[in-house]
């Protein structure tokens, strides 16, 4: 045993072998546990994390041998950051409070954005609808009845200066959820910031624009992986030069974690998904601290309270090393993993819907724990509906409360040093590191979705877990135990079928009034454009300036590139 | 007796399909036949795989709110096709206000988030047309 590999006890185990074999956990375990477990056994055969991982009784200073403090964990704002990245923690500046909102028209949520930095919101976070989000108008077929129903419904450049009307977006930053239409949606924000005259060396926000976790989760793709790939390195390229501010991609993994995946899993694919964008940025020939510091990433914040914290203590280590040790980053910025993190949809039940707002606190309070650049609450009417202004406010309060009454935002990285956290810390490394290497051998991210790799991974670890909630072996309060039968139903938010006929009306009227021929030659010239490698962006800001639709960009690069289809993996 | 017929479907433009493919893989193990038909079905997609399979259930994913559009839609191209004894049911986000509007128009089965697996593999067991 090397000195050098010992965590903490260094020196007292060094001067005291014979005390610490003495109070050795084998010692322990059969001299104290043993006999305490033959008057009264554990309440269950075995414990395991909510991924399944199994969780041993206690955890001691032997538990984290091998970990180096200096090596491997080092202080708040030292490489590798597992303690953070920020050495003064939230001490300096809290996290950003950040409530994912949108429905209906623009109109609707413009109000509800007003409403939100109203009652102290610091940042917007753009939900659109599923025709947005699939780059379809609300004429086309499959828009029927999806209108304004999961988030707002963009259209055109029209809709967006509706969107942000009295929000100045050069002193609010905003996230915006949209992926396959990254380019279209982002060139409609840049067009209105410009309008409003803002800078766009000094907006600052984030477009989600993580393509590889829609083909492994939540499947919102349009292209196929390569040119979407294409469109994302373009942006990077486009942003390291004219938006230097942008968050260009926020490498996600909260999507993945919904669909099923474990905690390791969640942390391993996304990761790896990071790397394959950073790979496809230096292909494409940008030069890695051009384009990395631009890198956020998003994770959930799931119900499994030490697990989770040390999911997003080993994200910020692995990134830092490989930046460092395998793209031969040298900007400091490029190893800092910086995310936004949001608590667990899949957790919310309808049942007791009250009983959401506890289990919110609790896994917002373990992504504080876990250093969180960037939070957004669930509110407690999500298992039925969008969230009512009354239950999204009461989310917002939910952080608020943390932040300011709990005093846990008052120390850096508070649970650093504990045997339990540090193990967990190190086993979650390890785990992602074994995906990295079967990813890798299968050469790449992309080519181990096209295998279905990380698909088939998923939809094993959520079968698993429906199994374990069926044997009631996990609990859910409320639902698989302590049913109560006469729930008083509560008040939700209803989106009603006149956000289509208001859309519909607009998009019939905005393509009376624009310029034809304008629009039809920004989509010729965009179409032409994706046939050859220039950068994209340029035309499709063209394009929406002509107020050329979300549908026909996209249908306009379909035209080019093709759509993908899946194969379905049970 | 053969094996039940189920068809799993997920219309509209969602494609959260946790939801789906757990319960196609539920009914699989419950030894029905499942055919899943991946994402982004329309209505006429549907009751055209229904027909095709032989189906005895027809199973709906749908989270997004479009089920007021896409349920009445599929019950009349199911009536048209000859399909009306195949029993349909839906699992997901659906208000308590739209369910008895569902249960008119013939879904018999409205499955909401926390329901058990036994559950649904029963109340199809019990609720499919009697089987030559």
């Amino acid at each position: 045993m090397e000195k050098q590999g010992r965590w903490m006890v260094g020196r007292y185990n060094v001067r005291c072998m014979k005390t610490v074999a003495e109070t050795g956990k084998a010692r322990w375990q059969q001299e104290t546990l043993e006999p305490a477990l033959k008057k009264s056994p554990e309440r269950a055969a075995s414990f395991t994390t909510i991924s399944g991982r199994p969780i041993e009784t206690l955890y001691t200073a032997e538990d984290v041998e091998g970990i180096d403090y200096t090596r491997d964990v080092n202080n708040p704002g030292v490489f590798p950051y597992t303690r953070g990245i920020h050495p003064t923690g939230y001490r300096g500046k809290l996290w950003t409070m950040r409530q994912f909102a949108g429905f209906g028209t623009p109109e609707d949520t413009n109000a509800r954005y007003k409403t939100l930095l109203k009652a102290g919101g610091t940042g917007l976070s753009v939900a659109f609808d599923l025709p947005t989000l699939m780059g379809r108008d609300p004429d086309h077929e499959l828009s029927l009845g999806e209108v304004g129903k999961c988030g707002v419904s963009i259209m055109s450049l029209a809709d967006m200066e509706t969107l942000f009307d009295g929000i100045r977006l050069g002193d609010i930053t905003t996230s915006m959820t949209i992926n396959s239409p990254a380019a279209m949606i982002f060139a409609m924000y840049l067009v209105v910031a410009e309008k409003q005259g803002a800078d766009w060396k000094k907006i600052s926000g984030t477009i989600q624009n993580d393509i590889l976790k829609e083909f492994i989760a939540q499947k919102e793709y349009i292209f196929p992986p390569r040119p979407s790939m294409r469109l994302i390195t373009d942006i990077f390229g486009f942003c390291s030069e004219r938006v230097p501010k942008w968050n260009t991609i926020s490498v996600s993994g909260y999507h993945i974690r919904e669909a099923g995946a474990t905690a390791v899993q969640e942390l391993a694919f996304t990761l790896r998904d990071g790397l394959e964008y950073v790979q496809w940025g230096v292909d494409a020939g940008l030069d890695v601290d051009a384009f990395v510091p631009q890198i956020s990433f998003f994770f959930n914040a799931h119900s499994d309270f030490f697990e989770e914290i040390a999911k997003y203590r080993a994200a910020r280590s692995l990134w830092a090393h490989a930046m460092r040790d395998r793209f031969h980053a040298r900007n400091e910025r490029s190893w800092k993993l910086r995310f936004h993190s949001q608590t667990a949809g899949v957790s919310l039940t309808a049942q007791q819907p009250y009983n959401n707002v506890v289990r919110t606190a609790l896994q917002a309070l373990s992504a504080v724990l876990g250093g969180t650049n960037s939070l957004h609450t669930n509110s407690l009417d999500e298992a039925l509906a969008l969230p009512t202004a009354e239950a999204a406010t009461l989310a917002l309060r939910t952080q608020q409360i943390i932040a300011h009454e709990s005093g846990v935002a008052n120390v850096v990285d508070p649970l650093g040093g504990s045997y339990f956290v540090e193990r967990l810390t190190r086993d979650m490394e390890d785990g992602a590191r074994a995906y990295f290497k079967t990813i890798d051998a299968m050469g790449g991210m992309v080519e181990a979705i096209e295998r279905g790799f990380p698909q088939q991974e998923i939809a094993e670890s959520s079968y698993r877990f429906q199994q374990s909630f069926e044997r009631k072996e996990k609990i859910m309060v409320g639902v698989n135990a302590f049913v109560q039968q006469d729930d008083p139903p509560i008040e939700i938010l209803y989106i009603d079928e006149s956000t289509a006929d208001t859309q519909l009306a607009k998009l019939e009227a905005l393509k009376k009034t624009r310029n034809h021929d304008a629009v039809a030659q920004a989509l010729d010239s965009l179409r032409a454009a994706a046939r050859t490698t220039e950068n994209l962006m340029p035309r499709i800001i063209d394009a929406v300036r002509a107020y050329a639709t979300v549908g026909e960009m996209c249908d306009a690069l379909r035209e080019v590139w093709g759509e993908y289809e899946e194969v379905p993996i049970i | 007796m053969r094996k039940l017929r189920v068809v799993i479907a997920k219309p509209g433009l969602d494609g959260h399909d946790r939801g789906a493919k757990v319960i196609a893989r539920a009914l699989r193990d419950a030894g029905m036949e499942v055919i899943y038909t991946g994402l982004r079905q329309t209505p006429e997609m549907i009751a055209s795989a229904a027909l095709q399979e032989d189906a005895d259930c027809i199973g709906l994913s749908i989270l997004s709110g479009a089920h007021n559009h896409i349920a009445p839609r599929l019950m009349e191209l199911l009536r048209e096709k000859g399909l009306d004894d195949v029993l349909v049911v839906i699992g997901g986000i659906i208000p308590d206000v739209d369910i008895p509007k569902l249960k008119e128009m013939g879904i018999k089965g409205i499955f909401l988030p926390g329901t058990p697996m036994q559950d649904i593999i029963e109340f199809i067991n019990a609720n499919v047309r009697a089987r030559v």
